[in-house]
């Protein structure tokens, strides 16, 4: 199913990345000298999008539902195991380190654990100098003064390049590692779980800051985060990532106003909501049972030992993501919600004649 | 009223360190009712963890100084010797931590660990212990408990250590369980399943709970009354309706409208509280609140007490009339200050 696509010949100039049937195994190898692979962990499992030049996708899910290793296959810092990614209109999924070093600018990421992220025994000005030196962005005076322009940028006071992040709160820290990833003018960043870590109060200041570059600099964002209030603030669409796959994509607040796949549904259930009265009076839907292991996935729609809509047919045959009510909006359900029964019944129905390749969002 | 069946009175927790003394909690005073369950919010450092281990007699850091006196049936938890506070803990006060990787003991089976306590409190025979605890395991929803009790910790997911977790801590029946953040580490669809576990059994078994959590919403959900901490003191204080609907202390106001929240129209921005949490080394004189408070005004000098205010059993620490709040409440969904244009 990989696809071949004409790199050169992109006719939609608008999009920035165009993500094609990924899939990222990894191998669970016994044995000493001979590394048998007696198993693999389906981490990404065939997922394709497309991310037009200044968007935000928001990508949700539990954790093991593979979006961390989507963003890192995209960022190229893990191979795929198939598929094409093709950003700015060049596929670098299958570039070597060398020829991915002057792309590797246009493309940066954020992490998580702004504790992890930084290395605590360098200062803040050569963490974020160090991809100006590498990529030879001009001389010591100039890289020196891009550096204090950069923190303040992110909201950081000049004065604070020689010192080193454990000097730093929380949110600061965020804040130089988005400076660092700013530092080499990227068109996309990557920003995985970027304020998890974060007080409530401050992880506010950091999404607002993150929103503010996003004008300023013309950023797209792909912006992965199990919070959904948060990814609904941020993003213009969400994807729903559930054990390797993409199950349903949309416009951001149509995703909330009106979810088609099940596993949708029960995630927005679950959030607790601050209110409580409004806590008393909803439905809430608790899923039962774990995530279960990305080694051996069920059968048919990953989702249907958890799903309480799930018929016969789940367990037999994968639904493919088709569109519900509007080409933005995509799911893959045999049982869509919020949606009518007699276009359901013609998905499912198109859906039975062919292949499940047609999965281009 | 009766008495409560755990009370707080006047805790105050300091610890020397190099740099000078943190004051950690600074006069927090609580009560805890049979049956009741109280949230108590605030963000890292406010000072919520430590209170509760303090509670518990678990910090035995020497640079740690701990006035106040803690009230439990009658009894001064800080006189007791190390003997009789080992036989409240479990027992009668029991404490469910927020990361269930680490909380459990790697090299032990799960069963051994649960029935180690049971052992420990109730003189039970090893299978009388062991039968109790694949009951243990079985209410707390672990399919096949059985054969489960005899697994090591790496064998369970996050969701089924937290609820083993929560199994140890029933196990010897007790009046009040105290859980720390106990759904922080994991993912929402768990944590709904965790939450209606803890609600489930608080009402079986009429266990009054506190809560510990930064998640306003999973306050909201769950708790009877709230206290609202901020620097190493409760700020508020009331019934769960109370501080959700009426939140007297602009901090409240200010965490309150910074969530991003899926139940109202988006704002364009999210409101922000300026600034950050002072150090805990050098707390402002008066509202530690008041360098990041749009309302401050020279009152804010002097430290504001808790009091109830309304007469309602709501209290508030802030110098503010309760008047001019609910108008500066009015005049904007929240304080004009704390929100930047968000239209």
């Amino acid at each position: 199913m990989t696809a071949d696509p004409d790199v050169t010949a992109d006719p939609d100039r608008d999009v920035l990345l165009r993500v094609e049937h990924v899939r990222k195994y990894f191998p669970i190898r016994k044995g000493i000298l001979l590394q048998r692979e007696v198993a693999r962990v389906h981490a990404v499992d065939d997922v394709s999008f497309e991310l037009r030049a200044g968007e935000t996708l928001g990508l949700v899910g539990e954790s093991g539902c593979g979006k961390s290793t989507l963003a890192r296959c995209i960022a190229r810092l893990y191979d795929l195991t198939s598929g094409s990614v093709i950003f700015d209109g060049r596929d670098i999924s299958k570039l070597s380190r060398r020829a991915l070093r002057p792309i590797r600018g246009g493309l940066q990421m954020v992490f998580q654990d702004p504790y992890a992220s930084l290395n605590p025994r360098k200062r803040v000005g050569t963490i974020i100098s160090d991809p100006l030196r590498i990529h030879k962005q001009g001389n010591r005076s100039e890289i020196k003064r891009q550096v204090r322009r950069l923190l303040e940028v992110v909201g950081l006071s000049p004065e604070h390049v020689n010192r080193y992040p454990h000097e730093f709160s929380g949110g600061q820290r965020q804040r130089i590692g988005v400076a660092r990833a700013l530092a080499l003018n990227p068109k996309l960043i990557i920003a995985d779980e970027p304020v998890s870590a974060l007080d409530v109060s401050i992880r506010a200041q950091v999404i607002n800051l993150l929103d503010d570059l996003q004008d300023e600099l013309s950023l797209t964002y792909i912006f992965i985060a199990h919070d959904l209030g948060v990814v609904r603030h941020v993003s213009d669409r969400i994807a729903v990532m559930y054990l390797g796959k993409i199950v349903e994509v949309s416009p951001a607040e149509e995703l909330y106003r009106r979810p088609i796949h099940p596993y949708t549904e029960a995630l927005l259930s679950a959030v607790p909501i601050p209110d409580p009265d409004l806590s008393e009076q909803r439905e809430h839907i608790v899923l039962e049972g774990d995530v279960p292991s990305p080694i051996a996935p069920p059968s048919g729609c990953r989702f249907h030992p958890r799903c309480r809509y799930a018929t016969e047919i789940c367990a037999r045959e994968e639904p493919p993501l088709v569109e519900h009510g509007s080409p933005d909006h995509i799911a893959a359900c045999h049982h869509p919600l919020s949606f009518t029964r007699a276009t359901a019944a013609g998905a499912q129905a198109t859906a039975a004649g062919g292949p499940p390749a047609e999965d281009q969002v | 009223m009766t008495d409560p069946l755990l009370e707080v009175r006047n805790l105050k927790v300091s610890f020397r360190t190099e740099d000078g003394t943190v004051q950690a909690v600074d006069g927090v005073s609580l009560t805890l009712s049979e049956g009741e369950t109280l949230g108590v919010v605030g963000e890292s450092g406010s000072g919520k963890s430590v209170t509760m281990m303090s509670v518990m007699r678990l910090i035995t850091d020497p640079n740690a100084r701990i006035e106040g006196q803690v009230i439990y049936k009658g009894r001064d938890l800080m006189a007791l010797t190390q003997d009789q506070i080992r036989g409240v803990r479990g027992a009668g006060i029991a404490m469910i931590f927020q990361d269930p990787m680490t909380s459990l003991n790697p090299v032990y089976r799960v069963g051994w660990q649960i029935a180690e306590q049971i052992q420990a409190h109730d003189h039970v025979t090893k299978q009388a212990a062991r039968a109790r605890t694949i009951d243990l395991l079985a209410s707390v929803g672990i399919p096949h408990a059985s054969e489960r009790v005899d697994n090591y910790p790496h064998q369970f997911s996050g969701g089924m250590r937290q609820r083993v977790m929560i199994a140890m801590a029933l196990s010897c029946n007790p009046d009040v369980v105290i859980a720390d953040e106990p759904t922080t580490a994991l993912d929402v669809t768990i944590q709904a399943q965790i939450l209606s576990l803890i609600k489930k059994l608080r009402d079986d078994f009429g266990t009054a709970v506190v809560l510990i959590t930064h998640d306003m919403g999973v306050v909201a959900e769950m708790a009877d009354r709230v206290a609202v901490m901020y620097a190493g003191r409760i700020v508020e204080q009331g019934s769960r309706r109370d501080v959700f609907y009426q939140p007297q202390h602009p901090y409240t106001w200010g965490l309150l409208g910074s969530i991003a929240r899926l139940d109202r129209p988006k704002p364009r921005r999210l409101a922000t509280i300026p600034g950050l949490p002072p150090s805990l080394l050098s707390l402002p004189p008066g509202c530690a609140f008041a360098p990041r408070c749009g309302y401050r005004f020279p009152a804010c000098e002097q430290t504001p007490p808790l009091i109830d205010k309304l007469g309602n059993g709501h209290l508030d620490a802030c110098h503010l009339d309760p008047q001019a709040k609910n108008d500066a409440r009015a005049s904007a969904a929240a304080p004009p200050e704390l929100i930047e244009d968000s239209t």
